[in-house]
């Protein structure tokens, strides 16, 4: 029951893009289209989940060596060679899925929502499956909030907007109408 | 020095990190509940950017071009680390709230930015120039943010009280406070921008008018 709440307040109650502010670099960069949100969202769930449990794992060999300092440096060396493999990897067994997701990885690397992710779970002491769950939950989490605010921001492209509004400050005052949503949320799950 | 004072005002006016190229948005989001944080977290990020702009600007012709990137990430990482571990035995409230984006500064993309397009190219004085205007425009720009929601959110300004419980949007301190505040400075400054165009515009139209009639 703990892992499912892990799970769902990683997508409606901490969301990690609305409410963290984890991963706003994508959020803002890559939400023009529904289908490349789409695509952004599913590779990013896969690069969580998969960096979650490896970072998992090394810290606990970091922490038996008495070295849990260097997690940060470690991690983060970690997250990008990993997600260099993946690139590689899914080029040639699944190159279905590596058109479809190939363009994102590169990005991913920068995403601070992986990196934030992968500290997260170390600093709340999940243990294996929780950690498993709320990588899933955060990449889920952000999926809903990208994909949501592609759909908004396809349908402001008809829209007349004040010239000063056009762009980025737009963009972020819908974003924290988005936000304010998810706001309602708050208190519903306590951990 | 018309060029070295370009490089420092760079990075802090006409091309200012937050709002004009939109870059480390995430720490600028979360860490601006207050005037203090803003400040904190931005001073914190200034000191990574002049360290590694150093290092990387001192390595840079040793550097293979191939794995240049990697080896930027570590020596980033490096600092932040030190910039943690030092917050946590200085700083401690600080680092308290500040919390998971004392890490983060390494996925910052302002300072691996300004590590591959200006630290890896150009010499360690002009590197130090350019660090300290580009993180005192991200600094400013955060203090700016922290100040907007915190003297709106609770009243006050670096802690000290204004007007008290007087008149508080509570939503300001809120993560929607944070998108809509730096929305909403964007557009302003958009609309200087803008205005100060069309003033140059009917300037030039005028002179030509006189020009012409003359």
């Amino acid at each position: 029951m703990n892992v499912f709440l892990i799970f769902m307040s990683a997508i409606l109650v901490n969301n990690f893009v609305l409410q963290r502010f984890l991963g706003i670099c994508p959020f803002l960069g890559v939400s023009k289209k529904t289908d490349t949100a789409v695509g952004m969202s599913l590779a990013v769930i896969f690069v969580m989940v998969l960096a979650s449990v490896i970072t998992w794992l090394l810290n606990g060999v970091l922490v038996l060596m008495g070295l849990g300092f260097l997690k940060t440096i470690v991690f983060i060396l970690v997250i990008a060679s990993l997600v260099q493999f993946v690139e590689i990897f899914l080029k040639k067994v699944s190159p279905g899925l590596y058109e479809a997701l190939g363009i994102f990885l590169p990005l991913i690397t920068t995403n601070c929502a992986i990196l934030g992710l992968a500290l997260l779970n170390i600093q709340n002491n999940y243990g294996l499956l929780e950690t498993i769950f709320n990588a899933l939950g955060a990449g889920f989490g952000f999926g809903l909030a990208l994909i949501l605010f592609a759909g908004i921001r396809e349908q402001l492209d008809f829209a007349d907007i004040p010239k000063p509004f056009k762009g980025l400050a737009g963009t972020l005052i819908t974003a924290g109408i988005l936000s304010m949503a998810f706001v309602g949320f708050s208190g519903m799950i306590k951990l | 020095m018309a060029k070295k004072q370009s490089e420092l005002t760079n990075g802090m006016f006409s091309n200012n990190p937050i709002f004009v190229q939109a870059l480390g948005m995430c720490p600028t989001l979360a860490t601006t509940t207050s005037a203090t944080n803003g400040l904190g977290m931005g001073m914190a990020t200034l000191a990574v950017l002049i360290m590694s702009n150093i290092v990387i600007s001192l390595i840079r012709k040793l550097v293979p071009e191939k794995i240049r990137i990697p080896v930027y990430i570590i020596i980033i990482a490096g600092f932040v680390t030190m910039i943690d571990l030092l917050m946590h035995g200085f700083l401690y409230d600080l680092w308290k709230t500040l919390g998971l984006f004392i890490p983060l500064i390494v996925v910052n993309c302002l300072i691996l930015g300004r590590a591959e397009s200006f630290a890896s190219q150009n010499s360690v004085f002009k590197s130090i120039l350019d660090a300290l205007g580009m993180g005192l425009g991200f600094a400013g720009g955060l203090i700016l943010l922290g100040s907007v929601r915190e003297i709106l959110g609770a009243g006050t300004w670096f802690g000290l009280p204004l007007w008290g419980d007087a008149f508080n949007v509570f939503i300001m301190i809120l993560p929607p406070g944070a998108f809509i505040t730096l929305g909403l400075l964007a557009a302003m400054f958009n609309w200087m921008g803008i205005s100060r165009e069309e003033k140059k515009k009917k300037k030039a139209k005028a002179a030509k008018k006189a020009g012409e009639t003359a």
